[in-house]
């Protein structure tokens, strides 16, 4: 690994402390970044670390949603008594990543935060826009298997990682946020970007603004939901299809839908359009074919990626069908019902 | 020409910081070492307490031959900054037996023949004790899945299973 220096932040110094200079980065569980270290795609002069900032509170607001703060473990809020009764979805989907060591050490916020795993990203031999703005996109034309289908862009293709971060996408969660200038809230599904010509930037997060915590409004959907992971081997891998699906039923129809996608595009993907689609109509497979033909309308495939859309438009399909029936998927028992 | 590189691109030469005296409790002994800010837990295990017996496998949290537990949790210590474990309880497979009896993950891996060349086992028994520790698995599907981040390459699986099946039975 490069030489960096490394100081401990308190909560009062955090932000200054990045502010006041470019080539610091804050580090929290260091999953991601001291991997990307270690692969000399990261190579900041100075580690601020934010790991004992007082950020690890999972506290009830009090209209009855949560606040998660940006420090808890990817694991203790997976097995939080009020996520596991709440918003199962959200335990199910961390519960679906990395393995029981990583979401021991992983932060919230750091889910957040984590870079694409796209190999070329990793591989600093190679040209990529995302390390190297303005060098090309080597997935493109390359192997492109794990890549995306959905809101891609001829510079960059990649994909955003996390299963967490579908869930809370589904959940139309809220990122708070503290910079120099003060807080501010930013909603999920805007908190990650589409590729475009800056691929280099993953999120609206600025530079020196750091992420304080999430929040979970009420809906949980604890009653019809599914986290539906489709990947290469069955236990810790990314995924290639992740869907997330939550209904509210009301006498046999879809009162409420929430669809969002992982493993297909640069942030995890929701659609408007497909969602409004489901609303009101009847819990049958004719309604959820026509929600993922929807969702999958615009999906392009590369040489190697063209089979997610049919396997997305099928997972879709499965996590409706999963959600409306109140059988979510087991994370542990892996046979796909 | 080295190219710019996004978040770091105008990283500054900067000299050799000095070196971070820490504290560790390591198998229940306290420690003070000085580490450079980039020596790894998993690093300052083995090249500066010579605790040799946690393994470094892939040196990037895929493989969880480096799994110690820290104030109880099991992690991956090739993924961590020694400098970050300033003031915890570190727990590696030197500290799991106790006066000189093994532990029974240990005993239990022993009967079920649950390694073939040994490079994982240390990892998968601090998985272990971190998996019984959580107590979120009962089924040996839960077990398979919660030891999913330790790779065992000679394909031992079935027996770490069954060892682990025993050890919780006793616990």
């Amino acid at each position: 690994m490069i030489n960096f220096e490394y100081a401990r932040a308190n909560s009062a110094d955090a932000i200054s402390q990045i502010a006041g200079d470019p080539t610091a980065k804050f580090i929290a569980g260091g999953t991601n970044l001291i991997d990307l270290m270690k692969e000399d795609v990261e190579r900041p002069s100075r580690l601020i670390d934010i790991s004992k900032l007082p950020l690890k509170a999972v506290e009830e607001m009090p209209e009855g949603g949560l606040r998660i703060g940006a420090l808890v473990p990817n694991s203790d809020l997976a097995y939080h008594p009020l996520v596991a009764q709440r918003y199962p979805i959200l335990a199910s989907a961390i519960l679906a990543g990395a393995s029981a060591q990583l979401r021991n050490m992983a932060s919230t916020g750091g889910n957040l935060l984590q870079r694409t795993r796209c190999y070329y990203f990793y591989d600093t031999a190679t040209p990529c826009n995302k390390r190297e703005p303005g060098s090309g996109c080597s997935a493109i034309g390359g192997l492109n298997r794990m890549h995306a289908i959905l809101g891609t862009s001829d510079a960059c293709i990649a994909t955003h990682p996390s299963d967490m971060c579908v869930a809370l996408a589904a959940l139309d969660a809220k990122v708070h946020v503290a910079g120099p200038a003060g807080t501010r809230a930013i909603a999920l599904v805007n908190f990650h970007r589409l590729p475009g010509d800056t691929p280099e930037r993953d999120t609206n997060l600025a530079p020196n603004e750091i992420v304080t915590a999430v929040e979970l409004p009420v809906p949980g959907f604890a009653a019809n939901y599914t986290y539906l992971k489709i990947r290469d081997r069955l236990s810790y891998a990314f995924a290639l299809v992740s869907v997330a699906a939550a209904l509210e039923l009301e006498g046999g129809a879809i009162k409420e839908a929430r669809l969002a996608l992982g493993g297909v595009a640069h942030k995890p993907w929701r659609d408007s359009s497909a969602e409004a689609a489901l609303r009101g109509e009847a819990v049958n497979p004719t309604t959820f074919s026509h929600a993922a033909d929807l969702v999958l309308r615009d999906a392009k495939g590369l040489e190697h990626n063209a089979f997610k859309i049919d396997l997305a438009r099928r997972a879709i399909v499965r996590a409706l069908t999963q959600a409306a029936a109140g059988t979510p998927q087991s994370q542990s028992n892996k046979k796909i019902r | 020409m080295q190219m710019a590189r996004s978040g770091t691109a105008t990283r500054p030469n900067i000299s050799i910081p000095e070196k971070i005296p820490i504290a560790l409790t390591v198998n229940g002994i306290a420690t003070q070492l000085a580490v450079a800010p980039w020596t790894t837990l998993l690093d300052a295990l083995r090249d500066h307490l010579d605790l040799t017996g946690t393994k470094k496998g892939c040196d990037h949290g895929q493989c969880g031959a480096c799994t110690v537990l820290v104030d109880g949790r099991r992690i991956n210590s090739c993924l961590t900054l020694a400098v970050m474990q300033d003031g915890t309880n570190v727990t590696t497979i030197e500290g799991l037996a106790a006066d000189g009896v093994l532990h029974p993950l240990q005993q239990a891996f022993i009967d079920h023949d649950a390694f073939q060349c040994g490079y994982c086992t240390p990892g998968q028994i601090c998985s272990a004790a971190g998996l019984i520790a959580e107590g979120n698995a009962k089924s040996a599907d839960e077990i398979r899945e919660l030891m999913s981040g330790n790779i065992c390459r000679c394909g031992a699986y079935p027996n770490i299973v069954a060892a682990i099946q025993q050890a919780m039975g006793q616990s």
